[in-house]
């Protein structure tokens, strides 16, 4: 879901510029209260991980394709601040060294999957944790239906910041529909991704999922798993 | 699985991914592309700016053969991200961490 230069007027191109920034601001320091020597590397480990992630481009019918964008997967493992940040440094990179994703839209593509996509993605998270037994099991699930519904969100932002300043003539029901019906596809996707990463990682060091905290101790083979 | 090697793992995963897995993905237009495309404002995407990056593209200036093109940017993609990622959180991080009862009584590393 990159936005290149051009498909946003100036205007609205800075507004998100300073959305960004101001997200990210506060990121930084919200970060600091979830990262630790143990957590600082998985983080880094995290937002290296989404770069090869969304390196994938999988078919989802009609000559389109999706791939991961990250934001529920990054939030549940290191924490929703950390998160923001893990999404924005592969966006700074993929913008700086790849030319994927416009650097004037660099602003805007933080917006949507830094901010939209990691904070809906781990709202919902949230949400459907609190409903779902306590267990580590239900970390995956949730995480994959966070992951699920963070994709058509950042979608349904985009058409509305292509309704404000959108630099081509075209109706804003139309991309709506358009944008978000590819993009429920592509969250299942981004649902099925996540929920086995999160799965894997769950599986083999619970400690290190922020999602899972206080969910881990419970189980006494992790614990034993860990002493090992 | 030690913390340690847990992350070496991880990254070892993640350079599989970028440096041999993305030979194999998709080339279609991802979704935002193609409802550009198709609803008509795909023509308003102007061309990137040239940052004098070798990688533009997910290829690598000068390397003909496409699978190692592909293969060697994803890498340098994943160790670009790692070593500005890796660097603000650990710059970022508490020195001493806050005590998690919960959690960090049972984890020796």
């Amino acid at each position: 879901m990159h936005v290149p230069d051009g498909f946003l007027d100036a205007p609205t191109s800075v507004a998100t510029g300073v959305i960004a920034a101001a997200g990210v601001g506060v990121a930084l320091r919200r970060a600091r209260a979830e990262l630790d020597d143990r957590t600082a590397p998985m983080a880094g480990l995290v937002a290296a991980f989404v770069f090869a992630g969304q390196m994938i481009n999988f078919p989802v019918g009609a000559g389109t394709s999706g791939h991961l964008l990250g934001g529920a997967l990054a939030a549940v493992l290191v924490g929703p601040w950390t998160g923001m940040l893990c999404i924005s440094v592969v966006l700074l990179v993929q913008g700086l060294f790849m030319a994927d994703g416009g650097l004037t839209a660099l602003g805007t593509n933080i917006t949507l999957m830094g901010i939209v996509g990691v904070v809906v993605g781990y709202a919902v998270f949230r949400l459907v944790l609190v409903v779902l037994p306590r267990k580590l099991g239900s970390v995956p699930v949730a995480a994959a239906v966070g992951a699920l519904v963070s994709v058509p969100a950042a979608a349904t932002a985009f058409t509305l910041l292509f309704a404000i300043g959108g630099t081509a003539d075209v109706a804003t029901g139309k991309v709506l529909a358009a944008m978000v019906g590819w993009h429920l596809v592509i969250g299942v996707g981004e649902a099925i991704v996540t929920g086995l990463v999160i799965s894997a990682v769950v599986a083999s060091r619970p400690d290190l999922v922020h999602g899972a905290r206080g969910l881990a101790t419970r189980t006494p083979l992790v614990t034993s798993e860990l002493a090992s | 699985m030690s913390r340690r090697r847990f992350l070496a793992v991880g990254l070892l995963v993640a350079l599989l991914v970028a440096g041999v897995g993305s030979y194999y993905a998709s080339s279609h237009p991802d979704g935002l592309e193609y409802v550009a495309g198709r609803t008509g404002f795909g023509d308003s995407a102007e061309d990137p700016v040239d940052t004098g990056s070798p990688f533009a593209d997910y290829g690598t200036k000068g390397v003909d053969d496409a699978r190692l093109s592909g293969g060697i940017a994803g890498v340098a993609g994943v160790l670009l991200t790692l070593a500005i990622g890796g660097g603000l959180f650990y710059a970022l991080r508490r020195r001493t961490p806050e005590p998690e009862p919960q959690l960090q009584n049972h984890d020796p590393s």
